[in-house]
């Protein structure tokens, strides 16, 4: 045969009415309710799993520490654990932005460890009010993540090296504030104290922060239907979107009417939810979530694309450090002290954990920011869990070890059968 | 739309002009003055043997590598492209070799990468909508928008690169091996893409080592040897003077074969297909 310059006839053209991307007669669409579940069991066989096995995880999790001790999904139980996740939880929502950039930051602990200790220096000891305390300790931490950033882009020095030497050196700028007394008590009724350890939402306030996703999930949805029904996409099925906003918005308030059977819900933790939801925008619906992403998946494809790479990785550690800052700020007023242990110990693994587990990649360029929510669910679940069981911290180390080894193996199975059904 | 198609030069134009523009990468030296030309309106193929430079010289004018000395020209001003945002923003567009895409990402972030429609909303359903016309412009087969490049056979990778170089309407367009690795069908639609550009008042640049697809579309065949201009052909120069011109002799392993099969079968090398 020679060459057949002619266009190949269109299955689309006979069509005109077809949808813009709904005109492949090779490809599969699922419709309706029914659709939409077969396609989602078809999703997670081919092994892309989203947050599945750790809320899987969180089931098997809770129902064995509720057998063991009933007290574990008591009201007040459940919402100690929120105020203990929010801390280590702000942390790890910084992890997820380094971990998508392809980099780790092994100092966050560290840094939440200097950072309360700042606070608590410049507050109690100087006299600075608590505001600007808290301000200037974020400061300080946006300049270590933009050192990192200054020693990875210009000296080609892996974060991986440059976060452990700065383990250690944070670690000792926090002795060195502290000062030989070692610790630092903030005092009990003040307002950070009250935020760190009593403070919750009225039940009012609670259960109308409950119905916001739901509502905007409903506008944000049927926006979007609109949109590409005028623009000749296929769009979301009026009752999906409604399924889902009720789903979420029923869930939600009856988390919300649980917590307020004890003490209501943290307001420190609506706080780290707000931060997870902002985060969660910021990586998806913006150039510089899509940039970060994309920077994770293939850096040299990102340069060759015009994004300024170097800029990107700088906002990761930048905003990595200053989110453990505050999460150490956090941990300082739920402590009521900043001591020379705070940030030492579990609180820099945990938080890397926490992402792991709740599916962001180590490798760069898949994740989320709920993944934090989850992960940190997960590994307070376990510590609360077995502190009910007066089990000591040597089980429990092993227990989380033996839950991050499991998420990790979850995942590159996930991975391989990906890469099997196409889809890495 | 139409600030675009003003700012397009006359058909003929020169719109890029590189005057001993040299490379080095340590004692190696992969470019050495290096003089191209190209119109707009002209499709310019740039051939020669491995390691001839074509892919550094394509990597300089993309920004990627900045030259040792030279200077280039576009479109009558001297400028320099610091780096690929520069490149991309005077209208230089790169389909690179290896494609330089984001398979974590769907096709539609492949393509606006860098280029998000509102960046502090993103605009996905205008930049899908554009991403299939892009996509069915080229008459490309991709099952969904939606997947990611990852899950993509190589001719659909390559037509989602073709089809993000095409997105900010550049007045120079690059191509590195564009047809390597595309079915019958596919390099001739992008051969028909490549002279549909032309017409539109595009440069182009195409690296090829096919010469039946160099002599398909190219107005002038530009020969690089060991980094150096080694001569510059008509699409109707013979097959002997242009490989004699890549690989630097006409004593040489093409000619020696050709007339192997010469003295075996008695057909002249020229009437082969």
């Amino acid at each position: 045969m020679s060459h057949d310059q002619k266009d190949a006839p269109q299955p689309s053209a006979t069509q005109p009415s077809a949808l813009l991307d709904r005109s492949d007669v090779r490809v599969k669409h699922a419709e309706g309710l029914g659709g939409w579940l077969s396609a989602f069991v078809e999703r997670v066989r081919s092994g892309d799993l989203g947050s599945l096995p750790v809320i899987v995880g969180l089931v098997v999790i809770w129902t064995v520490f509720t057998s063991l001790n009933p007290i574990f999904v008591s009201a007040n139980n459940m919402v100690n654990l929120l105020f203990d996740c929010s801390t280590v939880g702000v942390i790890s929502l910084g992890i997820v932005c380094v971990l998508m950039v392809g980099q780790i930051d092994l100092s966050v602990g560290s840094m939440s460890g200097f950072a309360s200790a700042l606070t608590g220096m410049l507050w109690v000891n100087a006299g600075v009010p608590v505001l600007a305390a808290i301000f200037l300790a974020l400061v300080v931490g946006a300049v270590v993540g933009a050192l990192y950033a200054l020693l990875f882009n210009r000296l080609g020095m892996p974060s991986f090296v440059s976060t452990l030497a700065g383990l250690l050196a944070i670690l000792g700028m926090q002795l060195y504030v502290l000062g030989p007394t070692g610790s630092i008590n903030l005092p009990y009724g003040s307002a950070m104290v009250t935020f760190g350890q009593l403070l919750v939402l009225p039940p009012a306030v609670s259960h109308i922060l409950a119905l916001i996703p739901g509502a905007v999930m409903l506008w944000a949805g049927f926006r979007t239907r609109d949109q590409r029904r005028a623009a000749r996409l296929s769009a979301a099925s009026t009752g999906g979107i409604l399924l889902r906003a009720t789903a979420l918005t029923v869930l939600l308030e009856a988390v919300v009417a649980y917590l307020d059977q004890g003490r209501g819900v943290p307001f420190m933790f609506a706080v780290f939810l707000g931060l997870a939801v902002a985060m969660n925008y910021a990586l998806t619906r913006t150039q510089w979530g899509r940039s970060m992403m994309a920077v994770g998946g293939n850096a040299e494809a990102a340069r060759r694309a015009g994004i300024n790479v170097r800029r990107i990785y700088t906002s990761a550690f930048v905003l990595c450090a200053t989110l453990a800052s505050l999460g150490g700020v956090l941990s300082a007023a739920r402590l009521a002290s900043a001591s020379q242990q705070a940030g030492t110990g579990d609180v820099n693994l945990n938080a890397i954990a926490a992402a792991v587990i709740g599916g962001t990649s180590l490798f760069g360029g898949r994740g989320s920011a709920y993944s934090a929510v989850l992960g940190i669910i997960v590994i307070q679940s376990i510590a609360s869990g077995l502190t009910l069981l007066n089990l000591s911290s040597s089980l429990r180390f092993m227990i989380t070890g033996a839950v991050l080894a499991i998420a990790v193996i979850v995942d590159s199975l996930a991975r391989q059968s990906r890469v099997s059904h196409g889809r890495a | 739309m139409t600030a675009q198609a003003a700012k397009r030069p006359e058909q003929g134009e020169l719109v890029l002009s590189l005057r001993g523009i040299s490379k080095h990468f340590g004692a190696v030296s992969a470019l050495t003055d290096i003089e191209l030309d190209v119109h707009a309106g002209e499709v310019v193929a740039l051939v020669g043997d491995n390691g001839a430079g074509k892919s550094t010289l394509i990597k300089v004018l993309s920004g990627v590598h900045q030259p040792s000395s030279g200077t280039i020209s576009f479109r009558g001003k001297e400028v320099t492209l610091a780096n690929p945002a520069m490149a991309l923003d005077l209208g230089i567009a790169t389909v690179f070799q290896d494609l330089a895409l984001c398979e974590n990402l769907d096709v539609v972030a492949n393509i606006f990468l860098g280029r998000e429609l509102k960046p502090y909303q993103l605009d996905e359903v205008s930049m899908e909508v554009r991403a299939w016309t892009l996509l069915n412009e080229l008459s490309a087969r991709i099952p969904s928008v939606r997947d990611v490049v990852a899950s993509l056979s190589g001719g659909q990778r390559q037509t989602v690169a073709i089809a993000r170089s095409l997105l900010l309407e550049p007045q120079l367009i690059m191509l590195d091996e564009p047809t390597a690795a595309l079915g019958v069908a596919q390099t001739a639609e992008v051969l028909n893409l490549i002279e549909r550009l032309r017409d539109r008042g595009h440069g182009v640049i195409m690296i090829s080592h096919n010469m039946e697809d160099v002599r398909a579309v190219a107005d002038r065949i530009v020969v690089l040897r060991l980094g150096r201009n080694n001569g510059v052909f008509t699409p109707d120069a013979s097959n002997h003077d242009l490989v004699a011109a890549i690989t630097g002799a006409t004593e040489n392993a093409v000619s020696r074969r050709a007339s192997r099969r010469k003295a075996e079968t008695g057909i002249q090398p020229e009437d082969q297909p």
